[in-house]
């Protein structure tokens, strides 16, 4: 983990502690999770508890003090995607990736997230998969979105472009 | 940016944009909410850009990105000025099209308008669709006109001549005053008076106080609070500015939950704009009147959407609510007096005190006034947003406006006001939707989600998802809510496991009370409302569950089967193919079937099947 990155992120800030959140969403976007190093830092400069830094980090779902995977796959479990079907993709979804949400996949590939609701209902259900969202989903979809991904990976792998 | 100081600089900017406007022949507005990005709406936008310009049409046609129009089921709209013509579902390949035939020579492409359902015939502009017909849309219809990202677009469409009303023509008090006779009350669920809130907050003691906007919309299934602010930003801005000029306020916070990346985008760029052009900061529009806005951002957490919970979270710390036995208006942010309202309350103070209060409360029901927007999703054929006044019926909206049943399947209930709220039954569709009638029946407005259900929902797996659904979502602060969810959620479990008893709903019921009496804030005093509902109105799915093992709806994987109907199945094989467990059997072109020991009820072939041959039981 490079440090100045996170000082960077408290300078934007300006050491308010009010940032906070915003401030750890800011290093986890950056390094994909919220390094134990950078905890410290953020404690240190904002002359807070650690303590009380964790608390935050482990209350909040959007956190995560384990690396997450390259690709993220989060599905929306609201009530509008529930009843359209959404639980059936979770269970391909898991069955597809071997993993439950909240985890990441052994070879560090894809991490699997259920959120509440994206607020996106009128197509649901659901999927974002890398900051794209993809609507009126079901396990077939949703299988052959890993597939692609899976794919593109692998010809990268082998140097074939896509 | 320009920089206003005084009113006739605000009325100059927009006489100049209206100006600037009316030298282009067309405009082409092209949806960029959320909706229609899932549809690929950045892709039509860039065509049109590229073969815009390509055809030098740049200087006569003007291209704008807008905020939700609100039909999100039909993305990606467009819509072409001065024709008005309402194209849907458009692709980046049918762009050169448009601008052939509609923007150069004034024609039609009948393939991209809306059919109606019913007479079967092509509709041209979107304000003769049925889904928008029934609908006034005092707020959403300045969705269609703006470009969130300007701030100008807003200004052109009288944009801050409200602030400029209540700054230089009204008292403070006079602007409470106002707000109080319009019956405004507040649009995030609960439904307090807003002018009895904002005159308690300015009479409140203390010299420094805080606005805050509550836009941590957690309600699954409601999405207006992110169309607004994420549509049309400065209208919530205006709202704040005023709101603070009536309390007292020098500072506010607009709260955006993390699952919101385009609202938080839009209002972040709303607020620099607006401290740039002098209308956030000091002396605003040269009165002696300062105010500035900050934003927070949320963190996945459901309960920050309670008040002190989400001022907790601005302070920096972890979520968790509070005894409300001194208000936030008194002690909130910083122990400082505190107004909070949530995203469509602050949006329709600019037209309060723009048109007046009687023109609002001319609208409505006695005790619930104005519109309200509702997201209409689930199983209805038209899903999206939908704004009406107050005291429509639910009939109207699921039916009228959301056109009907979906696939055929009889619609037998409607879920209201989110985890706190509760599910209707469609013998009560005839009720007027107000704060009062929906909760004399057992649910509440909520902040506005009506979520559908048909015969394929299941009403004990729909309590059974909010149960657990909050049990995650519980704090953990309080006991009642912490355990009594849980016990709650294992009861439910039992039950659509097929391993419910004669004592489950008894249980179910006692458990529900305790946590209702109980429980520390809003969150667990509601949390079995879904339940207790679900069990008022649905009670004998529960039964069927508990004494017959069965779920009617097909829908509680432990109780049902799946099988292929002979008659429906054309024997096209594709169902086989996508059988993870290799258990649907057939040769080509003959029916096939399912082996039920080893089928794994994952529902991939119904998901597949063109006929619908596959039938839960």
């Amino acid at each position: 983990m490079d440090s100045k990155s996170v000082d960077k992120i408290i300078d934007k800030y300006q050491e308010k502690r009010t940032a906070l959140i915003s401030i750890l969403h800011d290093i986890q976007d950056r390094h994909n999770h919220l390094p134990e190093e950078a905890l410290r830092k953020v404690a240190s400069r904002l002359r807070m508890d650690l303590n009380d830094i964790y608390g935050v980090a482990t209350f909040y779902k959007s956190f995560s003090l384990i690396p997450k995977g390259k690709h993220s796959i989060t599905l929306c479990l609201g009530t509008a995607c529930h009843v359209r079907g959404g639980p059936r993709i979770l269970r391909e979804m898991k069955k597809q990736l071997n993993i439950e949400p909240g985890q990441t996949t052994a070879d560090k590939q894809f991490s699997l997230n259920v959120v509440n609701c994206l607020g996106v209902c009128a197509i649901g259900p659901v999927m974002l998969v890398d900051r794209k969202f993809y609507g009126e989903m079901n396990s077939i979809k949703a299988r052959r979105i890993i597939e692609k991904i899976n794919k593109n990976n692998k010809n990268k792998k082998n140097g074939v472009k896509s | 940016m320009r920089k206003i100081k005084s009113v006739s600089d605000l009325e100059r900017w927009g006489e100049d944009v209206i100006k600037k406007e009316k030298e282009y022949e067309v405009i082409v507005s092209v949806c960029g909410g959320t909706g229609c990005q899932a549809y690929g709406c950045q892709k039509v936008k860039a065509v049109f850009q590229k073969e815009l310009s390509k055809k030098g049409m740049g200087e006569r046609v003007t291209l704008k990105v807008t905020g939700c129009p609100g039909f999100c089921e039909r993305g990606p709209l467009v819509t072409i000025y001065p024709h008005n013509i309402f194209y849907q579902r458009v692709k980046a390949e049918d762009v050169p099209l448009i601008i052939s035939e509609t923007i150069q020579n004034g024609r039609k492409v009948e393939r991209l308008l809306f059919e109606d359902p019913e007479a079967h015939c092509k509709i041209t502009s979107s304000q003769d669709i049925p889904f928008y017909r029934a609908q006034t849309r005092l707020l959403l219809s300045n969705n269609d006109l703006i470009d969130p990202t300007r701030m100008e677009d807003y200004i052109a469409i009288g944009g801050y001549r409200s602030l400029a009303k209540a700054l230089f023509q009204m008292r403070p008090d006079e602007v409470i005053e106002e707000i109080k006779a319009s019956g405004l009350r507040g649009r995030g669920g609960a439904g307090y008076p807003t002018g009895k809130k904002w005159d308690n907050c300015r009479r409140a003691r203390g010299e420094t106080k805080y606005v805050i906007c509550n836009c941590d919309e957690g309600d699954p299934g409601a999405f207006m609070d992110r169309s607004l602010l994420e549509g049309n930003p400065h209208s919530i801005l205006e709202g704040m500015l005023i709101g603070a000029y009536a309390i007292g306020a020098t500072q506010g916070f607009i709260y955006v939950r993390q699952e919101y990346p385009l609202a938080h985008k839009n209002a972040g760029i709303a607020i620099k704009q607006a401290r740039k052009a002098g209308l956030l900061g000091k002396n605003i529009l040269g009165s002696d009147f300062d105010f500035d806005l900050d934003m927070a951002k949320g963190g996945g957490a459901f309960v920050c959407g309670e008040s002190t919970a989400l001022i907790a979270s601005i302070e920096g710390k972890v979520g968790e609510p509070r005894s409300k036995q001194i208000h936030t208006i008194e002690q909130g942010l910083w122990e400082k007096p505190t107004n909070l309202n949530n995203v469509e309350t602050w949006a329709n103070v600019p037209l309060i005190i723009n048109k007046g209060s009687q023109w609002f409360s001319s609208m409505g029901t006695e005790k619930s006034k104005g519109t309200k927007i509702f997201s209409l999703v689930g199983k209805v054929k038209n899903t999206g947003l939908v704004e009406v006044p107050m005291g429509i019926t639910l009939k109207e909206i699921i039916f009228d406006i959301g056109g009907g049943q979906q696939n055929g399947k009889r619609i037998k209930a409607v879920q209201t006001g989110g985890p706190s709220g509760g599910c209707i039954p469609a013998s009560l569709f005839d009720l007027p939707v107000d704060f009062e009638s929906l909760t004399q029946v057992g649910s509440m407005m909520g902040s506005g989600g009506m979520i559908v259900m048909d015969e394929g929902t299941c009403m004990v797996d729909v309590a059974k998802y909010f149960v657990h659904f909050l049990q995650e979502e519980s704090c953990g602060k309080c006991l009642p809510c912490r355990e009594g969810l849980k016990r709650m959620g294992e009861i439910l479990d039992r039950i659509t496991e097929g391993k419910g008893n004669e004592e489950s709903l008894s249980l179910l019921e006692e458990l529900a009370e305790v946590v209702v009496d109980t429980s520390l804030c809003g969150l667990g005093k509601t949390a079995p409302n879904p339940v207790l509902s679900a069990l008022r109105y649905f009670r004998p799915e529960f039964e069927a569950h508990i004494h017959q093992k069965r779920c009617p709806a097909g829908v509680c994987t432990p109780l049902i089967q799946y099988s292929i109907s002979e008659v429906d199945c054309t024997g096209c094989g594709a169902c086989a193919k996508v059988c993870p467990t290799q258990a649907i059997k057939g040769e080509k072109k003959q029916s096939h079937f399912i082996l039920a020991e080893i089928c794994s009820k994952c529902g991939s072939c119904k998901d597949v099947c063109k006929t619908n041959a596959v039938i839960v039981q």
